[in-house]
Order: structure tokens, then C-alpha cells, then sequence
């Protein structure tokens, strides 16, 4: 059995993040994932917002984390290459009582040090952001707000952690863990099975039951669901600021963003699920989003709607993040409770783990040979003219186009394969192949047969987004001499 | 390195249209490239093995393939340049002539400069995420147009068990083709009342094999862990589902066929005007857009139902781009049209002095209609229609002696008025 140092069940930006910190140091690092891809729990269906760091007071751990993960982005940004943007946000108010509120997040803001936040009259809203309704009485802006593409920014995280050692187990569903001479014995539900000195439980929606299989805390991660509609990159309502509402008590309103991929996004609704599992949107939801998001934005359309999706916030009662050595059991350390501010925080919130484990002792030494960056991801629909033909010299494959919509050429599905992304979605969220406004109805037979030719699959093995979301039930030709069909 | 390319007039597109208007160039002798970023010429006939197509062009019946075939020989043969596997990335209107810019894995990166430019790009469908329908994103949804090239031209089955929503032509004749395939085809849901294809393709691809029709039904969830594995309908009350009748339907497949959407991205970047009806380009009497030597036609400019409409429409549009590079297009004003009453739209925008087609979709049901063609109160044009639906285009053809004859400041406006019919 294969003994590491730290195993870290979750690939989210929680998981993926810390792995990112922890692979600088002489330690061996396995990183335990369930899905198909890194990244593809909540850390890939939420607002993709690095907050402001205005909306929680600093007695809370998010809000401290919260704060210091923003200011981390530019370095990060600089090493990883994943498309960030420090575009701002507003918070718009549309009655006196709105106002108030907003005045006292202004005030908390100022409290928690945001850097240039701002308290502003309705013609100076007006004024920054153009596309706002004119029924806004006045508000908040505050420049450090920005926006980020969560999964290009969590594989850049297990990009870096890989090249510097950290091991990705992904279709690694940890089911049991048993203690044994001070090591913790890790088995996946396929019988894979390896030893690790310590544990970071990662493992957002499901944390609750990954520390009940350690015999942990016991305490209930409870799901609430919020909803996202995005627009076409022609949508007229594309703001040059995150444009929020005045926020509730459980969450921070219906906002209106323009995602770093040129697209407009609108939501997320806040709903209390049972079930963890429950990723459906509603239409009862959608207009309810519309509603709202046309309120502050009247240019927000229905008719621009290219598609839709849903994630869950893994919140716990208290309503902050948990993240601490277990009291129950040694050698695990918590990380739950992760929900909004989550990605923001996520580089704070590693450094938090790494120093949580230093406390309990882990011999922390830097690596001699440290990878700090890593190559930027060239993408051809970013290269001038010139560009383009000498990108061409060196493979043919990057001016043949396969996604028409976002302009995706065939090198840079290749290289998404070659870097582990073997599912639809996992190329989709890699590349954006498929995001666009036909939604891979033109792109996805060219890249499931890609994906076919250079993993050596067949057709139909390939998934959407793993275990049995199988695209495509076989070759008729074949099926018909076993007499499933008819050809 | 980057390449250049000069030709006359380039053809954006291979399809039906594109393949037309190109061999139509090239038969008045003009140089003629027709580009398309697909292996082979044909667009989406490609896919279309089925009958019924060419029946009014060539007068007999054949298959998409067939059509493509024929046409792709008519340009070849008129001396029309192919320049396959190569996508347009961008229009650049200059002066006094476009510049293409072309990337493909042959070549790398290519500049066409032409004289006029023909915008024959197609369409692409309309999908569940653009309709906004709810429930789970899982494996197992298509539009039906993607399912068709899936299974007819690399022969993979897309499930076993499939609902289609929808009633387009495309999913209609899926709903055959799956169940040729002894794929079990549960239902059709429409949520207008009324289906949205050709009344042979309901015929023929649902009655024939006991394919139950849900007309005025919406679909509230998709829903699945991995892949669809089921399908909830309600039947609408007043435009809201009833969701006290809501039905599940067992399946493992989700075929979309909810329209086609023009491609218009390439000449909305260059300028041209979109109309929001058709969400093509607005043409004027001369099939040009509101750029200068930017000339469009097929379903980028409209969704046809009919290929030959494609191919008719095609070659008139070629002939004017034609006669622009040869500076004899027919300037000055063009009474502009509209589209008042019970018609979604009328194509060309804005008529010259001369005989024109005209081509209009209707958005009523009913056995007969007059369709009248007016300039305000002056009747110019009258003729009945019978069998008027959403889904068959109409045209209607006004002589040159007719139009000539308006005064300066006329306008042409076309209604279409149901009349009862005795049974
Ligand atoms: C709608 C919505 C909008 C949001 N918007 C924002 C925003 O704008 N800004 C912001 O900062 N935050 C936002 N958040 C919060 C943010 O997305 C989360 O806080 C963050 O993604 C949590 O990351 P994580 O790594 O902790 O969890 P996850 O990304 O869920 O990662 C946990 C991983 O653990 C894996 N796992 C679970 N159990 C096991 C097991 N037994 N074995 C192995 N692997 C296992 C899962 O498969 C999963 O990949 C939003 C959240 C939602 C839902
Ligand atoms: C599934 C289906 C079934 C049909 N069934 C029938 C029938 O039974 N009978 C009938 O008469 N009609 C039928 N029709 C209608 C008719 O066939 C179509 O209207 C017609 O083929 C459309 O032709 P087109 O050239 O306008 O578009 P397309 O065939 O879509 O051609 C457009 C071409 O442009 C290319 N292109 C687009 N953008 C670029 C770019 N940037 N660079 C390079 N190339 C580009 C595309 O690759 C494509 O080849 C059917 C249509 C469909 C979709």
C-alpha cells in the first residue's frame, strides 16, 4: 500500500488549492477525488465572483479568509494563467431601506479594509456602470470585486500541484478509514486503497459524511441550491461591473455578471435542497431570476438564454466555515462548511490549512526544485494573424477549427486531453469547446471522435462527465447482428 | 506565413444555397470560390437521407445527398472553385472590396479578397439550453438535427428509449428514422397548439408508426443522475403547464427539434443589419444587405422549408451579386415592405421595379386565406392560399409592369385574411 504524507479527499478549489500550497514543501501528497475531473462538484457551478470582502464582519472566519484570498489573486492569476478580471462590483439600491442597508456594508467594509470601497449617490452609480437601471437610488462599489472562471482556475491549481509531485487520484470515492499505526488507511469504492499520515477532509457537499466514515464530528452539511442563467456573448446586457442587490440574510441576492468569457451570467436563487445531488433547475426559478436581474439590468433577456445550470452551497449550521484539526479523531483536519465566499477564499483558506498543519507538527521544508509558474494556455481565438500562422507552423491542428461558437481549434482540445480532461465536459470546461451559443451541436460528434482517436475509447465509452453519463449507446452496424437493433 | 487569395465572388458556405449561388456565378462566367469549413460540399443535406427533396428544381424526387450531388456537379461543371475544410473567421468590409480571413489545418491562415461577398452559412438549431427547460443536465439530450448526423453519417445510435421535443420537420423525421431503427419513440411534445412541421412528415413519420402527437404540452424536467432517465410533461392551460395533469415518461434520450437559429455572428461583426423577425440579415431587392457588396441567401437569411425555395432563392441572389461587380446593380430607392397582418415576415425587405419573388411565413392555421398585397388602400396583388400553416412558407410573385406603376413614396403591405370554407 502507497503511503503519503497528506491525503486530501476533494479536488474542488478547497482540495485542489491546498494541494497547490502544500506540493512546495518535501511532502507526499495524494489528492482523493470521486468525480471524473477535478473541479467538478460545486467548485465548477457557482458565480465565479471574487468578492469584495464587504458582506462579513471579521469576527467570521469566511470573512477574514475572504478578504485575504481577494488580494491574492493578481500573484496567482501571474503564475497560473486562468482567466481573472478585477472588473469591480456594485451593490445597487432601489429604496431608502435598501440604502441603509447597503450604507452599513459600506461600513463594514471600511471596517475590513477594502481597498477603495466606495459609498455612491445614484448619479455616480449611473455613472460607473451604464447598463444599471435608472431607478437606482445609490449604492456601494468597491474596485477590488472581480470576476474569475472557477474551473480554469482550479485546474491551473492541480496543474501547479502536479508538476510539483502532488499525485490526482480522480474516480477515487474514499468509502472507509481505518486507523492503523498512527497512519490513516484509506479504501475507494473500487478496493483501491493507500495510507496517509494525515487527511484534509475536502470533500465539500458530502464533508458531513466523509467525517462520519473517519468517526469525526459528526454535523450536517446542508445543500442550498442557487441557480445560474447564461446569457450569449451578444447580449446587450453585459455590465462592465458585478452588479448586485441588496443582500438577505442566507444570501447575497440575484446578481448580474459579465463572466471573464464574455458572457453575461445571471442568478443564483438560494434554496434550501435535501438533496445533495439535486443539480435541476426550475422555471419557476428562472422567473423568478429574470425578474430580479431585469429590475437592475433592464437589458437582461430571456431571448439571449443560452443555457442554464445549478450548485449547491455546502453550508452548515452557523453559517461559517470549519476548518480545524478534528477534536474526535487525530491526524484529520476539517475543511467544511465551504460555501460562499468559498472560492474567493480558497488561496487564504489554504495557507490556513498549511498552517493549521504545521501547528500539529508537519515538518514543513521547501522543495529544491520548485515549480512556481506554469506555461500559459494559448488559446487561438486570442492570436493575431501572424500568431495564428506561426502556431500553424508548429501544428497543423491549431487553425482547424472545432468549436465554431467560441472559436476552439482542434490543438487546443488535444492538449486538454493530454492534460487528463478525457470527459466532454471535463474538455468543455477546459477549453469552452461546446459553451457557446449552439451548445456542442455542431462541435461535439468532432470531439467525441477526438477523444476517441487520442485516448484509444471507443465511441461509446465516452461520457459526459464520467461514471454511466455514456453519450452514445454503441455502433449499429454492431448492435444489429446482436439483434438490438435494426440498421 | 499568411496566403492570399483573389477571386470574384466568394461563396461563404456549401451547402444548398451556397452551392446555387455558386454554380449560378460561375455559369455568367465571374470567378467563383466557394468556401466551407466542412470535409465535403452539401451542408446540412449531407444528413438528410431521406426522400423529398428536388422535387420542384430538378422534378424528381431525391435524397439530400442526391440534391448536394447534383448541385455540387452544376458548379463544378460552371467552372466554380472549391475551397473546402476551411473556416471563415471574420469579413473585412474594405473600400472596395471584403477581405476574408479563412484558418484552416491546411493551410493555416488565408486571406480571400473579393469584389462581393455571398453569406450562405446556414443555420444551427435551437437547443434546450437556449429554451431554458428545466431539470438535470445529463448525457442523452441532442437537438435532433445533431442525433440525424450521429446516426446517418457515423452510424452510432444516440439511446434506445427517446421523447422528441419538438415538432420541426427534423424531429419528425427522426421519430422515423429511430424507429427504423426499432428505437422506441414514447412521444412528440409541442407546446404550441398546432405541429410546426410539414403535414407529410406528421403523416409519415408519427401516424405510420403510432407515434403519439402532444400538441399544447410543456415539458417541466429533464431529469437523470448520469443520463436521462426520464421526461415529465404537463398539458398547458392558458400558456401555464397544469401541473396537477403532469405525466413521467420513461426514457433515455431527449431529441430537441425547437427550431433553427441563422448564423449571423460573421456579417453582425462586419456591420450588417439583422432583422429580429428572421434574425438573418435585412435584403433589399437586390438580396444585399445593408453592406454594400455583403449579398445573402438560403437559411441564414431565412429558415426555408423547402431546399428548392433554397436553390431558387439562391440563384436570383447570385445573379445580382453578379451584376454588382459589374456595376450594374440598379441603385436609387426600393419600396420597402412589411409584413401586417397574420405573415411573421417577408422576404426581400424592399422590392426593385422589377418582377420579384416574394417569400412570407404565415403565422396562422387555417384551410384557406387570401393573401393581399396593398399600397395603403390600393389593392396591387390578391391570390388564395389554401392549407396556410406556420411551417410551409408562402410566396407570391408581383410582375415588374405592377411595381413600376407605384407612385414615389409607396410601401407594399401583405395580409393574409383566413376565409371560412363550407364542408
Ligand atoms: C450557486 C453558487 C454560487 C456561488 N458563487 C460564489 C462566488 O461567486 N464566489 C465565491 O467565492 N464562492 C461562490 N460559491 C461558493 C463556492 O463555489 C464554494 O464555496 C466552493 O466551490 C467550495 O469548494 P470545495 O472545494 O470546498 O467543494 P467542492 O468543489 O464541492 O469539492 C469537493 C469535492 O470533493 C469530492 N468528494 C466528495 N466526497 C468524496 C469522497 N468520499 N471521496 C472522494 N472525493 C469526494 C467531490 O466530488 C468534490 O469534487 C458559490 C456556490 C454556489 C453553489
Ligand atoms: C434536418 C433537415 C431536414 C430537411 N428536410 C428537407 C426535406 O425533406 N426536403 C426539403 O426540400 N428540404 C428539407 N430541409 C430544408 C433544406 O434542406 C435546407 O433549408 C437547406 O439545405 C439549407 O441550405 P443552406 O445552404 O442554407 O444551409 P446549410 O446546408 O446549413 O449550409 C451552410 C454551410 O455553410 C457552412 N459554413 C457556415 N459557416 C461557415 C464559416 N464560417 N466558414 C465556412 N463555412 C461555413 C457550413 O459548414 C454548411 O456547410 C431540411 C433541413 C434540415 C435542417
Amino acid at each position: 500500500m502507497e503511503e503519503y504524507d497528506i491525503a486530501i479527499i476533494g479536488s474542488g478549489v478547497t482540495g485542489s488549492a491546498t494541494a497547490c500550497v502544500l506540493s512546495r514543501y518535501d511532502l507526499r501528497i495524494a489528492v482523493l477525488e470521486k468525480a471524473a475531473d477535478v473541479g467538478f462538484g460545486v467548485s465548477k457551478a457557482n458565480s465565479g465572483i471574487v468578492h469584495g470582502g464587504f458582506h462579513y464582519p471579521l469576527t467570521t472566519l469566511k470573512g477574514r479568509l475572504e478578504i485575504q484570498g481577494n488580494l491574492m489573486f493578481e500573484k496567482l492569476q501571474y503564475d497560473l494563467d486562468f482567466p481573472f478580471r478585477r472588473c469591480g462590483i456594485l451593490v445597487a439600491a432601489f429604496t431608502e431601506e435598501e440604502l441603509a442597508i447597503v450604507h452599513k456594508l459600506y461600513l463594514r467594509g471600511v471596517e475590513n479594509r477594502v481597498p477603495g470601497i466606495e459609498f455612491c449617490s445614484r448619479e455616480r452609480m449611473l455613472a460607473l456602470e451604464e447598463k444599471l437601471s435608472s431607478d437606482v437610488m445609490g449604492g456601494l462599489y468597491a474596485p477590488n470585486g472581480g470576476v474569475v472562471e472557477p474551473y480554469r482556475y482550479v485546474f491551473s491549481l492541480s496543474e501547479l500541484a502536479k508538476a510539483n509531485g502532488a499525485e490526482f487520484f480522480t474516480r477515487y470515492e474514499v468509502v472507509k478509514a481505518v486507523r492503523n499505526q498512527e497512519l490513516w488507511e484509506l479504501t475507494a469504492v473500487d478496493g483501491r486503497q493507500l495510507r496517509a499520515k494525515w487527511v484534509v477532509n475536502a470533500a465539500g457537499l458530502f464533508a458531513d459524511q466523509v467525517s462520519e466514515i473517519f468517526g469525526a464530528e459528526k454535523f450536517r452539511i446542508v445543500p442550498r441550491k442557487g441557480e445560474e442563467y447564461l446569457l450569449d456573448r451578444n447580449s446587450k446586457a453585459y455590465p462592465s461591473k458585478v452588479i448586485f442587490p441588496v443582500p438577505t440574510a442566507h444570501s447575497k441576492g440575484v446578481l448580474v455578471i459579465p463572466t471573464v468569457g464574455g458572457t453575461t451570467m445571471v442568478g443564483p436563487t438560494a434554496e434550501i435542497t435535501e438533496d445533495k445531488k439535486d443539480a435541476a433547475t426550475t422555471a419557476a426559478n428562472m422567473k423568478a431570476i429574470f425578474a430580479m436581474a431585469k429590475n437592475m439590468v433592464p437589458a437582461v433577456s430571456e431571448r439571449d438564454l443560452i443555457t442554464s445550470f445549478s450548485g449547491s452551497r455546502p453550508s452548515m449550521a452557523g453559517e461559517d466555515f470549519m476548518i480545524a484539526p478534528s477534536e474526535v479523531v487525530p491526524g484529520l483536519i476539517q475543511a467544511a462548511g465551504i460555501q460562499s465566499p468559498g472560492l474567493t477564499a480558497s488561496p487564504a483558506v489554504a495557507e490556513y490549512i498549511r498552517d493549521l498543519l504545521k501547528e500539529q507538527g508537519v515538518r514543513m521544508t521547501e522543495k529544491k526544485h520548485l515549480v512556481t509558474s506554469l506555461p500559459q494556455v494559448r488559446m487561438i481565438r486570442e492570436a493575431s494573424l501572424e500568431e495564428a500562422a506561426a502556431l500553424h507552423q508548429e501544428n497543423p491542428s491549431w487553425t482547424r477549427i472545432i468549436c465554431r461558437c467560441e472559436k476552439i481549434s482542434e490543438a487546443e482540445i488535444v492538449n486538454a486531453i493530454r492534460r487528463g480532461h478525457t470527459t466532454v465536459d471535463g474538455i468543455k470546461f477546459y477549453t469552452r469547446a461546446g459553451m457557446g451559443r449552439c451548445q456542442g451541436g455542431f462541435c461535439s460528434y468532432k470531439i467525441l471522435k477526438i477523444i476517441a482517436r487520442e485516448t484509444g475509447m471507443s465511441m461509446e465509452e465516452i461520457t459526459k462527465r464520467g461514471r454511466s453519463g455514456n453519450l452514445l449507446f454503441g455502433k449499429i452496424t454492431e448492435l444489429a447482428e446482436k439483434d438490438e437493433v435494426k440498421s | 506565413m499568411i496566403n492570399h487569395k483573389e477571386t470574384d465572388i466568394a461563396v461563404i458556405g456549401a451547402g444548398a444555397a451556397g452551392l446555387s449561388a455558386g454554380a449560378a456565378c460561375a455559369s455568367e462566367g465571374v470567378r467563383t470560390l466557394i468556401i466551407d469549413r466542412e470535409p465535403l460540399p452539401g451542408g446540412v443535406l449531407l444528413q438528410c437521407i431521406h426522400n423529398g427533396f428536388g422535387l420542384h428544381y430538378f422534378k424528381e424526387e431525391l435524397t439530400g445527398p442526391e440534391f448536394a450531388g447534383r448541385m455540387e456537379e452544376k458548379a463544378r461543371q460552371a467552372g466554380a472553385e472549391f475551397l473546402m475544410d476551411h473556416t471563415v473567421m471574420e469579413i473585412r468590409n474594405q473600400e472596395d472590396k471584403k477581405e476574408l480571413v479563412l484558418y484552416s489545418a491546411e493551410d493555416g491562415v488565408t486571406l480571400v479578397h473579393a469584389k462581393a461577398v455571398i453569406f450562405a452559412a446556414g443555420c444551427r438549431e435551437r437547443n434546450r439550453g437556449n429554451l431554458g427547460i428545466p431539470g438535470d443536465r445529463v448525457a442523452g439530450i441532442f437537438t435532433a438535427g445533431l442525433a440525424q448526423r450521429l446516426l446517418n453519417m457515423d452510424g452510432f445510435l444516440p439511446g434506445k428509449k427517446a421523447v422528441i421535443v419538438g415538432s420541426g420537420d427534423i424531429g419528425l423525421i427522426m421519430a422515423r428514422r429511430l424507429s427504423w431503427c426499432g428505437i422506441k419513440v414514447e412521444t412528440v411534445v409541442e407546446i404550441l397548439p398546432h405541429p410546426s412541421g410539414l403535414s407529410r412528415n406528421i403523416a409519415q413519420c408519427l401516424d405510420d408508426f403510432n407515434i403519439p402527437l402532444r400538441l399544447a404540452t410543456a415539458v417541466t424536467k429533464i431529469g437523470g443522475s448520469d443520463r436521462v432517465e426520464y421526461v415529465r410533461i404537463a398539458p398547458l392551460v392558458n400558456g401555464e403547464p397544469d401541473l396537477s395533469r403532469e405525466e413521467t415518461i420513461e426514457c433515455d434520450t431527449v431529441l430537441f427539434s425547437v427550431g433553427l437559429i441563422p448564423e449571423t455572428e460573421l456579417i453582425r461583426n462586419c456591420g450588417v443589419t439583422i432583422n429580429p423577425v428572421t434574425n438573418g440579415a435585412v435584403a433589399d431587392g437586390n438580396m444585399m444587405t445593408s453592406v454594400p457588396g455583403i449579398f445573402s441567401c438560403g437559411n441564414v437569411l431565412h429558415v426555408h422549408d423547402l431546399v428548392d425555395f433554397v436553390a431558387e432563392e439562391s440563384e436570383l441572389c447570385a445573379k445580382k451579386a453578379v451584376q454588382y461587380i459589374k456595376g450594374r446593380i440598379k441603385g436609387g430607392s426600393q419600396i420597402p415592405t412589411e409584413a401586417v397582418k397574420n405573415l411573421g415576415y417577408v422576404i426581400p425587405n424592399s422590392a426593385l421595379c422589377e418582377t420579384t419573388r416574394f417569400y412570407m411565413r404565415p403565422r396562422i392555421l387555417c384551410p384557406k386565406a387570401v393573401l393581399t398585397v396593398r399600397n395603403g388602400e390600393e389593392i396591387i396583388y390578391q391570390k388564395n392560399v389554401l392549407h396556410v400553416k406556420p411551417a410551409e412558407m408562402i410566396t407570391a410573385e408581383l410582375s415588374g409592369e405592377k411595381l413600376q406603376n407605384l407612385p414615389e413614396d409607396a410601401k407594399l403591405s401583405f395580409e393574409l385574411e383566413p376565409v371560412e370554407v363550407k364542408s
